[in-house]
């Protein structure tokens, strides 16, 4: 019967049989490799949004078409879930009908012996009794179904045991994969040494929750970031380490705890973990008007570009009349090259300096638009003045002062609560088992047959391990040595 | 000995390997081109076989020779950078064919494959010259993020695994030249000395079989590194996805042998896709 001649229900339970048969399971595992490949050619938004939107600049049509595609975010596309999702739909399908199959195969005993064994493999004839092949299977753990004059041996029962204990293993995976991405959330958030981080959603620079994540499920956790090291390799400026000293609360009624953070040593609250995943600079500075007056003091974090941590950033101050920006660069160590110009010669703070260039008019920050930090839209600004300034310099550009105070280390902490990683991991190392199981234990069966005197052995081996041909012999050698 | 005559050390070693593995496949390829001269069943039974034995032995104790400095070469690396010679491309490089080198070695004890020593030393050259030329970098301490148990243990067993699918593969190319030759009419009477077929079908698959697990728990420690490392356990990054592609066409591989029972070309194939993809 072909598929169109079929109506409704029918025709359901056609498609159904076959998602779930074994070949469209493998044909899905087979395009879901090859679906993953493009996300390894392009650069994804997740990863690398920067090398995106070059794609867009340098060439703004196919840059279109493939984002149409979604190209440039592979792993979310609508046509990569399809495959994934048929994928778990085969796999529950494939797998749950087997498990009660399964489960009734390894309780049971082996068939009987067939009339005829010569067709087995290492088929041989031996001189010996029934009764000690009987006690040789049964001290190996045989489990044995005894026949007229014949017995069927069968040993290895694990193997499918692992064998589906890995298949239901890895639909544990995928739903803790799942359930991540649905109950989770990870967020971002700057933190200069000093400040106190407040794990409430308003703390975070970026906050990304799950469709599902309810927000009082936020650890009530506090963080105050008290210093930051950072050791670099003489030779070649590579970081060696980082560490971050804190203090932290684990709800607004504790007592602070001293602790460490370092890179692959993460904070720990519940299911939620704070990593440390970037450092910078942020210059403190104190800005006056020209009376004097205070308008604006304190660090503002700085945004490095290299590995030497050259970094930019912008110090706005929208308490003067008019408003004044300050377009600035930061050089932890300050040197000078004559073809680039400025750049910083080491992460270390060996000689800060700060290059900036003074603007007046609107800052644009009541539009309403977000702005990013670190930047200034300098379209609709007079330039005043450009100067650079060394550790405890002032300078006096007219309608006011800038005094360049000092400079204190800021940490991106990441916080991430991934509730499904349990399962995730638990699933993987009863799926590794399962493997372990399903490829490296021998399952095989073994018959024995009385004909005349003389007893005829076989074995059938169950999958491919070699070891049969010695086990014959041990059976065979007992069975002659029973009858001495 | 201080950090820097480790390193000079290493170098040195690893020099020594690159040349003693040229002089071992310049060995076999004699050895090869010698045995290779007999065309046909009855000049072969006139050639007088000591010489390519004794060459063949030769050659196993040149590439012999040269594993062991290399292996020297991987520790006093490690030495001088006091952690796991696995920090970067170059140390992945020689310390990946040494595994190689010492797979081809310790399975040759079991299993004849003396045959398979040009195409291997041919493929620790390029590998070891790549790294020596291309890739190295002087030794160093590592970066914060790679300062992790998870990543020696991911790096280990990705490696051994890698070594052993390379070999897999190595069996699997042996097995289709000479199905090829089979097919055209009579092996030739150099390719008489390799295994039959159905071993070497068996070989390429139970290697597959033996390292896929331990490629499963390689990419399991990696993940468990990235997500201490990034807070993320997947990320879908160049290396995490091939890693993934190569682990599900192995897995269609044994699942196409095991439950569909391929065998054979089209199963040679299978293997040899999945590993380019290694």
């Amino acid at each position: 019967m072909s598929a169109p001649e079929l109506q409704g229900g029918l025709l359901l339970r056609y498609l159904w049989r076959q998602l779930t048969s074994m070949r469209t399971a493998l044909i899905l595992l087979l395009l879901l490799g090859i679906a993953s490949i493009p996300g390894s050619l392009f650069p994804q938004r997740t990863a690398s949004p920067l090398k995106v939107r070059e794609y867009f600049e340098s060439d703004p049509t196919t840059a279109r078409w493939m984002d149409r595609f979604f190209l440039f975010d592979v792993y979310g596309s609508p046509w990569f879930s399809a495959i994934y999702v048929l994928l778990f739909i085969s796999l529950i399908g494939c797998v749950v009908p087997r498990t009660y199959h399964y489960a009734r195969e390894i309780l049971k005993r082996p068939a009987p012996a067939p009339s005829s064994i010569r067709q087995f493999e290492e088929f041989q004839l031996v001189t010996g009794e029934l009764e000690a092949a009987s006690a040789w299977l049964e001290k190996n753990r045989f489990r044995i179904t005894k026949g007229e004059g014949a017995l069927a041996g069968e040993k290895g029962y694990l193997r499918e045991t692992g064998n589906l204990f890995f298949h239901l293993a890895l639909i544990v995976v995928l739903v803790g994969i799942g359930a991540s991405s649905v109950f989770g959330m990870r967020g971002e958030a700057i933190v200069t040494m000093g400040e106190r981080f407040i794990n409430v959603p308003t703390s975070y620079d970026n906050f990304a929750p799950g469709r599902f994540f309810n927000l009082a499920n936020l650890p009530p956790f506090s963080i105050t970031a008290i210093d930051f090291d950072a050791e670099y390799d003489e030779v070649s400026k590579l970081p060696i380490e980082y560490r971050l000293t804190t203090q932290v609360t684990t709800n607004p009624n504790s007592t602070a705890t001293g602790e460490i953070v370092r890179v692959n040593h993460p904070l720990t609250f519940g299911d939620t973990r704070v990593y440390l995943q970037a450092n910078g600079f942020s210059p403190l500075v104190t800005v006056r008007d020209a009376s004097g007056v205070i308008k604006f003091e304190g660090p503002v974090p700085f945004l490095p570009q290299d590995s030497n941590l050259s970094s930019i950033g912008a110090i706005k101050v929208p308490d003067m009349q008019p408003q004044i920006g300050f377009v600035a660069s930061f050089f932890p160590t300050a040197a000078r090259d004559e073809k680039i110009g400025g750049f910083s010669a080491s992460p270390e703070l060996l000689n800060p300096r700060l290059l900036m260039s003074i603007w007046e008019g609107d800052l644009k920050m009541d539009s309403g638009v977000p702005q990013s930090v670190y930047r200034i839209d300098t379209s609709e600004m007079k330039k005043l003045d450009l100067w650079s300034l060394g550790l405890s310099e002032s300078y006096d550009f007219g309608v006011g002062s800038i005094t360049f105070n000092g400079v204190v280390p800021w940490v991106n902490l990441q916080v991430v609560k991934d509730p499904g990683k349990t399962y995730a991991l638990l699933g993987s190392i009863v799926a590794i088992m399962g493997l372990l199981a399903s490829l490296f234990i021998r399952q095989r069966r073994i018959y024995v047959r009385q004909v005349g005197d003389q007893l005829e052995i076989a074995g059938l081996p169950l999958n491919r391990l070699p070891g049969l041909v010695d086990e014959l012999a041990n059976l065979r050698n007992a069975i002659e040595k029973g009858r001495i | 000995m201080n950090q820097s005559s480790w390193a000079y050390l290493s170098n040195d070693l690893i020099y020594v390997a690159l040349f003693t593995y040229a002089i071992a496949f310049f060995v076999y390829a004699f050895e090869t081109a010698f045995s290779v001269r007999a065309n046909s069943a009855e000049s072969a039974s006139r050639i007088d076989r000591t010489t390519t034995t004794r060459s063949n032995r030769l050659g196993t104790i040149f590439f012999l020779i040269a594993t062991l400095a290399q292996a020297g070469g991987v520790i006093a690396r490690g030495i001088s950078a006091e952690r796991i010679p696995l920090g970067n491309m170059y140390e992945f490089s020689i310390t990946g064919s040494l595994t190689f080198a010492l797979a081809y070695l310790v399975i040759g004890r079991r299993y004849d494959l003396r045959w398979l020593g040009l195409p291997i030393s041919i493929l620790i050259l390029i590998i070891l010259g790549t790294a020596v030329t291309l890739l190295y970098r002087p030794s160093a301490p590592l970066v914060p993020a790679l300062q992790s148990t998870w990543l020696v243990v991911h790096v280990s067993a990705a490696i051994i695994s890698g070594g052993i699918f390379l070999l897999s593969n190595t069996v699997a190319s042996a097995y289709l030249w000479l199905d090829r030759m089979e097919r055209k009419g009579e092996r030739s009477a150099f390719a008489k000395r390799l295994p039959s077929l159905e071993i070497l079908d068996q070989l390429s698959y139970r290697l597959v079989a033996l390292v896929f697990p331990l490629w499963t728990f390689a990419i399991i420690a990696g993940a468990i590194w990235a997500e201490a490392a990034w807070g993320r356990y997947w990320g879908w990054d160049p290396k995490e996805t091939w890693s993934f592609i190569t682990w599900i066409l192995y897995a269609a591989y044994l699942h196409a042998r095991v439950t569909a029972g391929w065998k054979g070309r089209k199963a040679a194939w299978l293997s040899l896709i999945a590993g380019s993809s290694d």
